[in-house]
């Protein structure tokens, strides 16, 4: 297999004396999509979060397209260019138009000209049906409509991989259909991506492989359908009779 | 020489006027707190009523007071009260009717402010457990609202302290006086004497007001974060 | 009532009147820089100036402004800095409202979801771009009712203005008061021009808070 695009090694976390992650590793892969499950509290969305510099870790080691990530400010604002992540809670920013909001970081972080990115900001504005909220500003929009540009200012600085953090947990049972059919197009188009959801449907027909956290510890790390048809923990097994779907 | 000043400060009777002075300031300080404060609780509550004319008037009175200057105010009561109701009032009477209504205003905002905070279900199914009007504000309502208001009543104690220094203008003999006087007598044998009084003055302020600022700080800080989980 | 007495008076208000806008307009815009730099300092956590700023907040906050005027005025010169009273009026404001302002100003950036900062660092922004298009533009906008509160504040402050005898309104009642012992007049006189500076002040600033509520977070 190629090399991985993403490696986590021996990873560890512990915020005062709670241990959160504990020896976390994996890999994923050019293209991969990969969900992480999990109970509440599992330590799921700590993880993702480490993997963009939200939150420090205290051992182990990250390896990013074949370069160990020192794991210092000014590592972590290069990387970020590299690596989209979307919130739970979508956090556009209220003061700027959506447009604005797509084009800031393109324009201020990765110094590409406005004329360059604004035409490609509204494409793919267009792309996911968005394309006459361009020169509104967030509060006009649903919350459906607000994850979606979320998503699009994301893609724009040409991420190489994308973390979701439960995404559609917020968002009205009639908005979360747009947002994942966005992410299934994404996984289409060979995006690699990490996501951290509840919609288990989605993580068994889009995932390629499912990362199982329980009490910060992986205790399954296998594909989709084998994740699904035969859990391979007593834990795995409850969790997906608790989820009902 | 600046320490030719300070030596000043501890001859004769110097330091224990001064400490006199502060005894002004402290009782009027108190005196305006106990009195405006129970005027702002009755009014506060009163504006939580659905009563349209009380509202009006309620509100035009807070509004007067925010509105002019509290130095105004004072000489307003100087001057006008004396004639208009033939009575004689100390300067320190003066301070404290004007202080306490002036604080009776600003508290009603904090004490209404409080009250309407409480979420109005919180009442409903107080009263749905068949809890009357005055149980409802002694179990419900007041628990809950208290916790709201005391960091702004603290604040409002620590303005109150810091009013008091325009004693010094109806002739109150309050620790700015005080000083004051001590600095015309001897200021000018010792031009860096003013900058003692003056600074301790600082001082002397700053030792009623901050453990009071900090503390309104402190449990504000408290109750967001009870009340974020 | 002494409808003459008023009208006699008028120039002398006049006056007063200009000077209390003129002295509360530079000492406001004063604050407003003094509060910025103070925010600043303390939100970016600068070392030194930061314990700095919290000392000065301390002080200031916990004074009276006539402590701190006299202490300008009197006490300062006995260390060799002599400033006339307009001077000290107008530095007092500034030392008074330049805390005020700085909270104003900090409670405001405070009020920035953390949300909002972790999807500016997501996308790569500096903390210098993360200040500049995130913090500062929502943090102004969430801090206008509290720095409307303060303008409001300090203009009534400066009738306090009147123990260093700089001629502002207040003073100029009070003198008039003390030459021709026409209180009611002059006290009427005196309310009035207050109300006339601040009731459409703050009338407008209720409907600059509104529209700058909504001009940024749309509620």
């Amino acid at each position: 297999m190629a090399e991985a695009l993403l490696s986590v090694r021996h990873l560890e976390k512990a915020y005062q004396k709670n241990v959160i992650l504990k020896d976390i590793s994996f890999d994923v892969h050019k293209g991969e999509v990969v969900a992480l499950l999990g109970r509440s509290g599992s330590g799921k969305s700590t993880l993702i979060r480490t993997l963009n510099g939200l939150e420090p870790f205290q051992k182990g080691e990250l390896t990013f397209a074949g370069q160990t990530i020192v794991p210092n400010a000014a590592t972590w604002l290069q990387l970020r260019q590299k690596i989209g992540m979307v919130f739970q809670s979508y956090d556009l920013f209220p003061n700027l138009t959506v447009l604005d909001n797509i084009c800031l970081a393109p324009t201020k972080v990765a110094k590409r000209p406005r004329a360059q990115v604004a035409p490609e900001a509204k494409e793919l504005l267009a792309s996911v049906g968005l394309a006459e909220f361009a020169q509104r500003y967030p509060r006009q929009l649903s919350g459906g409509q607000k994850q979606r540009v979320a998503i699009v200012r994301a893609l724009a600085m040409h991420p190489e991989m994308m973390l979701f953090d439960e995404v559609t947990a917020s968002l009205d049972p009639e908005m979360v259909r747009g947002v994942l059919d966005m992410m299934v197009d994404l996984a289409k188009q060979d995006m690699t991506m990490i996501v951290v959801t509840h919609e288990m449907n989605f993580a068994r027909q889009v995932a390629d492989r499912i990362l199982f956290l329980d009490d910060g510890l992986i205790t399954a790390d296998t594909t989709a359908e084998a994740f699904f048809t035969a859990p391979p923990t007593a834990s795995a097994k409850e969790f997906l009779a608790s989820m009902n779907f | 020489m600046a320490h030719s000043g300070i030596d000043l400060l501890f001859q004769g009777q110097n330091f224990a006027r001064f400490l006199q002075g502060f005894g002004v300031t402290l009782r009027v300080a108190v005196i305006t707190l106990v009195i405006g404060g129970v005027l702002g609780v009755v009014l506060g509550a009163l504006r939580t009523l659905n009563n349209r004319p009380l509202q009006v008037i309620l509100r035009l009175y807070l509004e007067i007071f925010r509105i002019v200057p509290t130095v105004v105010l004072l000489f307003v009561v100087y001057y006008i009260v004396p004639q208009v109701f033939h009575l004689e009032m100390s300067g320190e009477m003066v301070a404290i009717v004007t202080f306490a209504l002036w604080t009776g205003a600003e508290m009603s905002d904090i004490v209404r402010g409080a009250l309407i905070a409480v979420p109005k279900h919180q009442v409903e199914s107080a009263q749905a457990l068949g809890l009357n009007r005055l149980q409802q504000f002694r179990y419900v309502l007041l628990p809950q609202a208290l916790p709201v208001a005391l960091p702004g009543t603290i604040n409002l104690a620590t303005r109150i302290i810091k009013t008091t220094s325009l004693l010094l203008m109806i002739s109150v003999m309050d620790i700015v006086n005080v000083g004051q006087t001590l600095v015309e007598a001897n200021g000018h044998k010792h031009p860096a004497f003013a900058f003692w009084v003056y600074g301790i003055m600082f001082i002397m302020y700053y030792i009623l007001c901050a453990p009071l600022s900090w503390w309104a700080k402190r449990i504000e800080k408290q109750r967001l974060e009870r009340s974020n989980g | 009532m002494d409808w003459t007495v008023i009208a006699r008076s008028l120039p002398q208000f006049t006056a007063g009147f200009w000077l209390t806008l003129k002295l509360s307009a530079i000492g406001i815009l004063g604050s407003l820089i003094v509060g910025a730099l103070v925010s600043l300092a303390q939100y970016f956590k600068l070392p030194g100036l930061r314990q700095l700023a919290t000392v000065y907040i301390e002080i200031s906050r916990n004074t009276p402004l006539l402590v701190q005027l006299f202490f300008i005025y009197y006490g300062l010169p006995g260390l060799g800095v002599k400033l006339s009273a307009t001077v000290s009026g107008v530095f007092g404001l500034m030392f008074l409202g330049g805390s005020y302002m700085a909270e104003a100003f900090t409670s405001g950036y405070n009020a920035i979801s953390k949300g909002q900062l972790e999807s500016g660092r997501a996308l790569g922004l500096t903390n210098v771009q993360l200040a500049r298009y995130v913090v500062v533009p929502q943090g102004l906008a969430a801090s206008v009712p509290a720095l409307a509160a303060n303008v409001i504040f300090l203009i009534k402050e400066t009738s306090i203005f009147t123990v260093i005898a700089i001629p502002e309104l207040t003073n100029t009642a009070l003198d008039l008061i003390g030459l021709y012992y026409r209180s009611n007049e002059y006290l009427f006189v005196l309310v009035v021009a207050y109300a006339i500076i601040l009731i459409p002040l703050s009338v407008g600033l209720t409907w600059l808070e509104r529209r700058v509520r909504y001009g940024t977070f749309g509620n």
